[in-house]
């Protein structure tokens, strides 16, 4: 038995506009992070004094294609859901909100479009 | 919007609290973190491009702006890291009390300033 009033039922879930998704895939993606962003840390350590060779043979290498693939599409999609709560929190016109919140978006596309078709060409 | 209607209460009256600074400290760094990730695709697509355009990357980053930058970012992403652990501890239940909360909130300034530094000493062979 539902206990919701027949008010918020034909109301959805209101002024929020939806649900948990938001917060769990934060956390999710947070939970990705921790190790994708030790070993992108421990990598680039590595590479601080190696030369263009060894920088396009370390990406060259599978393992190292597929986390890096991993690190940068994860961490966009934590970025977009981050910066995202800013604009909320802190935009308070409709019009300008929904301008920031779509480029954003935008934002995220384009350096995640960048950065992966670089990881292909080195890779492939 | 209507006229603007006084803030209350007002940012500067506050003493900060310690939880206050870690989490907008934590905003802060995931901001920042975010205008690093141009940074990273042209580190990418320097290297996806050839020499000439990874060692402008290079010498970009071994200059004093550069080396700034680069440990801002170091900074950023430890304590981005350990606060978001800190924050993932509490959203399963753990860490709620006022002193712990403090106390870990502490832990987290000192723990990100030692592993920044750390890292930044591995990379630039300042440490033994």
């Amino acid at each position: 038995m539902s206990h919701r009033t027949p008010l918020a039922r034909v109301e959805g879930l209101g002024s929020a506009h939806s649900g948990t998704a938001h917060f769990w895939q934060q956390r999710m993606s947070a939970v990705a992070l921790v190790p994708l962003s030790i070993w992108f840390v421990v990598s680039l350590l590595g590479l601080v004094r190696a030369d263009y060779v060894a920088a396009m043979d370390f990406l060259r290498a599978p393992i190292n294609a597929v986390l890096m693939i991993l690190f940068v599409v994860t961490l966009l999609y934590h970025m977009t859901l981050g910066i995202q709560v800013v604009i909320e929190d802190y935009v308070h016109s409709e019009g300008q909100k929904l301008t920031l919140l779509m480029l954003n978006r935008f934002f995220a596309w384009a350096v995640g479009a960048v950065s992966l078709f670089a990881i292909f060409r080195i890779a492939i | 919007m209507a006229e603007p209607r006084p803030l209350s209460p007002h940012l500067q009256i506050y003493r900060w609290p310690v939880t206050m600074m870690t989490s907008i400290t934590h905003r802060a760094t995931g901001v920042a973190l975010a205008a690093g990730t141009v940074l990273l695709a042209w580190w990418l697509i320097a290297i996806a491009t050839g020499p000439d355009a990874y060692a402008m990357v290079r010498t970009a980053a071994a200059s004093p702006i550069g080396l700034i930058v680069i440990f801002g970012f170091i900074w950023s992403l430890a304590f981005h890291l350990l606060n978001g652990i800190r924050h993932l501890a509490w959203d399963v239940g753990l860490g709620f009390a006022v002193p712990t909360a403090v106390r870990t909130g502490v832990l987290v300034i000192v723990l990100s300033i030692l592993l920044a530094v750390g890292v930044f000493a591995t990379g630039y062979g300042v440490a033994p």
